[in-house]
């Protein structure tokens, strides 16, 4: 009995939730897991959310929210407190997300680079990196003297490797003799870390520097060096003017403006999105004037033609570390085996950490 | 005396009045700033259970603190032993993982005292055998488990269908804290800090071990005189400190958060030594601290979502806590006059 009026108790303390929803205020919630000042991931989903706020709809947002046990009573705050969608714009939200989104049927949920979709109001979002890691690696095997490419990874995860295959593979093309350093950092933001990582990468013969972590700390040791280097999340050429050559740029403000006006509307349905460089998720910086005229529109007509599919960042023949094929000659890789990429391709040095 | 348990109230109020004044400098209504603060998050059952929830661990590790803290043992590695507790009983609950028994959960919890027990020995055996500084060890210990984890999560213990991503297999229904009411995430980890109050009320006031260690913490030489074996006594409290730390740890992995990954304390540990001294080490006072710091956290998300003042201002109360807690033990147990002396005077 007395378990049955917790659960009455409960529903109605959800319930009174939903009743301060109505159409006129209308609300989306952001939850960040860094900084809106870190110049990266964190910094680009601000920019997404302010430009939901310029469409004129409401927004709310919790900065710095650990990916531990804290996420999940910030979703349900922002559940209970009449929010209609709600972005969680990290990984570790995942489970989180579905976890309240189980409770809130008539709030509609959108994860960030996760794969879990358990209810019917819950949408997974990412986008596809790799097609600009591409063209870095076709200005990298360009601008290389010393065909080292020095790439800062964070952790061994699928949409991590993927842009160190793509990269490298694009820069073999124009460069066959290319090989990749990897330094695995194991974390998003450390700039010390971070820092260090650059550092030792020049120290091994890198002349040019990538990460996938996101603070300014790598690209300003590589402005120090004299070593050429790519933005990371957002464009940082101002922190590094000089060595940076262009930046992969996540513009998320399209996305979060159409998806918010659908659930204001009532048209949004659960989806699955992996856009890229044709939607414009994925854009590219300033281009570095030491690049060249020639090599500008070299990259500008190979970003065209990612955009239009006439180039796919994996087409075959693509072979693994030992030799083995992965994509045959002519084929493409799926998305499928794009999502579940856990093997580097030739030309990739090390070993992935197990 | 009475004095001495009445500062922490003042300094709460002030801590209420300066949060007031930065609210009203923001350009916020202080009053509907503050009432977002303390009151919004706990007016209703959710916000409540997440109150207690988020006390519970940061009341277990104070406990144990308070052993160490009136002993005149400066453990502030709590972290890193919550850190190593949640490793060792999380390494027991990954064996269990595709298992179910009513002994795999107590199994775990007592994998998470011992291991944070065994991390705070370390400190503590360096300090009577060597004569190292326990702040410096204490502390350092902290990134070392913390680095430990990281590799755990990453490498050998990382989930073999989880795609690499930094994180264990979710531990089984049989590992897991019971919830304590359907729909809320307060679980039984509250019966282990309450507990550890009312065990810890027994041991500091009613045996000869609590005896030794109050006495250690007023005078060391007193200590000395009247034969107690100090050494024995410095790696008790210890372990108790470890312990507690350890159970706190091992309560969030199989409470809140159901596997291992790099984030399952948000510096509970380093946060629980304000909690220690707002209760003035005392048991009773430190649930009541535990409960104000908890909701310290639960008001700076609060007053984001409704007011969008930055989530930093939680760090700020918990300061001004700290700060205007020390300013009026320091106008307590000194007198301030102001002298008049020539320069010369000041010399002898």
């Amino acid at each position: 009995m007395y378990k049955n009026f917790f659960k009455y108790l409960i529903s109605a303390i959800f319930l009174l939730g939903f009743s301060v929803n109505s159409n006129a205020d209308f609300k989306v919630g952001f939850v960040y897991v860094g900084p809106t000042g870190d110049h990266g991931w964190t910094f680009q989903h601000h920019e997404g959310r302010n430009a939901v706020e310029a469409a004129g709809i409401k927004t709310t947002f919790v900065e710095s929210v650990p990916e531990g046990a804290d996420a999940e009573r910030v979703i349900r705050q922002l559940a209970q407190s009449g929010h209609d969608l709600i972005f969680t714009t990290s990984f570790g939200y995942m489970d989180p997300t579905n976890k309240v989104a189980k409770d809130f049927p008539n709030v509609k949920f959108e994860h960030a680079t996760g794969y879990k979709r358990e209810h019917s109001n819950v949408s997974t979002y990412s986008a596809r990196f790799y097609e600009g890691r591409t063209l870095l690696g076709h200005i990298a095997g360009k601008m290389t003297k010393t065909n080292t490419i020095g790439y800062i990874a964070s952790f061994p995860i699928p949409e991590v490797i993927r842009g160190i295959n793509a990269m490298t593979l694009a820069a073999q093309k124009v460069n066959p003799n290319i090989k990749t350093k990897i330094v695995w950092v194991f974390t998003w933001y450390d700039p010390g870390k971070e820092a260090e990582a650059a550092q030792a990468l020049i120290d091994q013969g890198a002349d040019v520097i990538m990460q996938h972590t996101d603070s300014t700390a790598p690209v300003q040791t590589a402005e120090k060096a004299g070593v050429w280097s790519f933005g990371q999340a957002s464009d940082m050429q101002r922190f590094a003017p000089k060595s940076i050559l262009t930046s992969i740029i996540d513009d998320w403000a399209p996305y979060y403006v159409e998806r918010a006006i659908a659930a204001r509307d009532g048209t949004w349905n659960q989806q699955d999105t992996w856009h890229g460089l044709k939607e414009g998720m994925v854009a590219m910086g300033p281009y570095n004037s030491a690049m060249g005229a020639d090599l500008v529109n070299e990259v500008e007509q190979l970003q065209k033609d990612l955009a239009s599919g006439k180039v796919h960042s994996f087409t075959g023949p693509i072979y693994d570390q030992k030799g083995n094929i992965l994509v045959a000659e002519g084929k493409v890789a799926d998305d499928g085996m794009l999502a579940g990429m856990s093997v580097y391709v030739k030309g990739v040095e090390g070993d992935i950490p197990k | 005396m009475a004095l001495y348990f009445f500062t922490p109230f003042i300094a709460i109020i002030l801590t209420i009045l300066g949060g007031g004044i930065i609210f009203y400098i923001l350009g916020f209504n202080p009053i509907e700033a503050l009432k977002f603060y303390f009151i919004t998050p706990i007016s209703n059952l959710y916000g409540f259970s997440e109150l207690l929830l988020k006390a519970t661990p940061l009341c277990l590790i104070a406990i144990g603190l308070s052993f160490c803290f009136k002993s005149n043992n400066w453990n502030i590695g709590a972290e890193g032993q919550l850190t190593f507790g949640a490793i060792v009983g999380g390494g027991v609950a990954l064996l269990f993982y595709n298992q179910e028994g009513f002994y795999i959960l107590p199994l775990v919890i007592l994998a998470g005292a011992i291991g944070g027990m065994i991390f705070a020995l370390i400190p503590a055996i360096l300090k009577t055998y060597f004569n190292t500084n326990e702040i410096l060890v204490s502390l350092m210990l902290v990134y070392v488990s913390k680095l430990l984890l990281d590799y755990l999560v990453v490498g050998p213990w990382s989930n073999p269908e989880g795609f690499n991503f930094p994180e264990t297999r979710q531990f089984s229904d049989s590992s897991r804290m019971p919830l304590l009411f359907e729909g809320l995430r307060i679980h039984a980890g509250i019966f282990l800090a309450l507990a550890a109050v009312m065990l810890s009320w027994f041991i500091l006031y009613k045996t000869y071990l609590g005896f030794q260690i109050k006495v250690s913490g007023l005078s060391l030489k007193t200590a000395k005189y009247a034969g107690f074996k100090g050494k024995t006594m410095i790696l008790v409290v210890f372990m108790i400190s470890g312990a507690c730390a350890g159970l706190a740890g091992v309560g969030e992995i199989t409470g809140p958060i159901g596997q291992l990954h790099r984030m399952i304390s948000p510096d509970y540990g380093f946060t629980a030594i304000i909690v220690a001294f707002l209760g003035r080490l005392n048991p009773f006072g430190i649930i009541f601290a535990s409960l104000v710091v908890a909701l310290t956290y639960l008001g700076a998300e609060t007053t984001q979502i409704f007011l969008q003042i930055p989530k930093y201002t939680g760090q700020v109360f918990q300061g001004m806590i700290l700060f205007f807690l020390l300013a009026s033990d320091y106008l307590l147990f000194f007198k301030v006059k102001i002298l008049n002396l020539k320069k010369n005077e000041l010399r002898h």
